[in-house]
């Protein structure tokens, strides 16, 4: 069975839900602690939502340094399958394994609500299950989550295809689609192999009919079934 | 030798910074409409063994690089005294 691994920093607090998700979508969840140093065998990791290290000086900057992070990297760097969810998201591009950082949003104010988000990628480890194009209206809660790189980088994710989630207007909704000012309004990028993916929004939180969406849970079939058809599980 | 190494970070000038304006809107409605440009960043005090001021400017250098700012969004000022 497809194994992915969930880090659990201290502060770390969407690590349940997440596992919960890989499993709806048939794979096996795995929590693995911060202070591990290998990945125990698992196919993929996820860095899930939170606040670790209680974002202490900057957003992820001090997970970045715990003990599992070198196995996270050492897999990212083979090619494997990383995925990071909002401070996930925060903690890889602290370690600069996604580009460009994560700031306070523009409004000041932390967010929780939901927001739509377009698919701009497939050819990713998480997003194959989707079509381009698909808008899914799902949660984010952040209080640091403005995109922001420099031109030159900037130039580069839009030139290569690597903004992987977009924040859109959806006819008829009334607040601002960009939650939080983040440059070109994007909501999640990956690496140039679409193997190490991070985004803001919480496709764990909808990922079950029964809540009233299952928007998310294609997130998490897309990497199983990536994994299991690579070949990469046992 | 002891040094006290004090290091200020600050958001790159052209990024928004949103707290700077909100403080620079207060100042403004308590009368202080002359500020401008309000920039709020950290504000960091070390005390470093080292051998020179020089040692100890060039070790903190490196710890503002790899933690205590952020190369895409932060720079950093130090300031070393004995």
């Amino acid at each position: 069975m497809t194994r992915v691994a969930v880090v659990r920093f201290p502060g770390s607090n969407c690590e349940t839900e997440t596992l919960t998700a890989i499993e709806r979508a048939g794979g096996e969840g795995l929590l693995l602690d911060y202070r591990e140093t290998t990945l125990q065998g698992a196919d993929a990791v996820i860095l899930p939502g939170g606040f670790s290290y209680g974002d202490y000086l900057r957003s992820g900057a001090i997970a970045r340094f715990s003990p599992v992070m070198q196995a996270v990297r050492a897999h990212a760097e083979a090619g494997g399958a990383v995925i990071g969810i909002c401070n996930g998201f925060q903690v890889l591009c602290e370690a600069h394994l996604l580009p460009g950082a994560l700031l306070r949003n523009a409004g000041q104010r932390f967010l929780s609500r939901p927001v739509d988000v377009r698919i701009e990628r497939r050819d990713t480890v998480c997003t194959a299950d989707y079509a381009e194009g698909d808008v899914l209206r799902i949660p984010v809660a952040h209080g640091e989550g403005r995109f922001a790189a420099d031109e030159a980088t900037l130039a580069m994710l839009e030139g290569e295809g690597r903004v992987v989630m977009r924040y859109v207007s959806v006819p008829g909704t009334d607040v601002a689609h960009n939650p939080n000012g983040s440059a070109n309004d994007i909501a999640g990028i990956c690496n140039a192999a679409g193997t190490v993916v991070g985004f803001m929004p919480h496709p764990e939180r909808l990922a079950e009919a029964s809540l009233g969406s299952a928007a998310g849970h294609r997130v998490f079939t897309s990497l199983i079934s990536r994994l299991t058809r690579t070949g990469v599980a046992a | 030798m002891t040094f006290h190494v004090h290091v200020r970070v600050i958001p790159r000038p052209g990024l928004l910074d949103p707290q700077g304006q909100a403080v620079e809107h207060a100042l403004a409605s308590l009368g202080f409409a002359d500020v401008t440009g309000v920039r709020i960043g950290k504000a960091i005090e070390l005390t470093v063994d080292a051998a020179s001021a020089a040692a100890a400017e060039a070790t903190v250098r490196t710890m503002c690089e790899r933690l205590l700012a952020n190369p895409v969004t932060e720079d950093f000022v130090i300031e070393v005294s004995s």
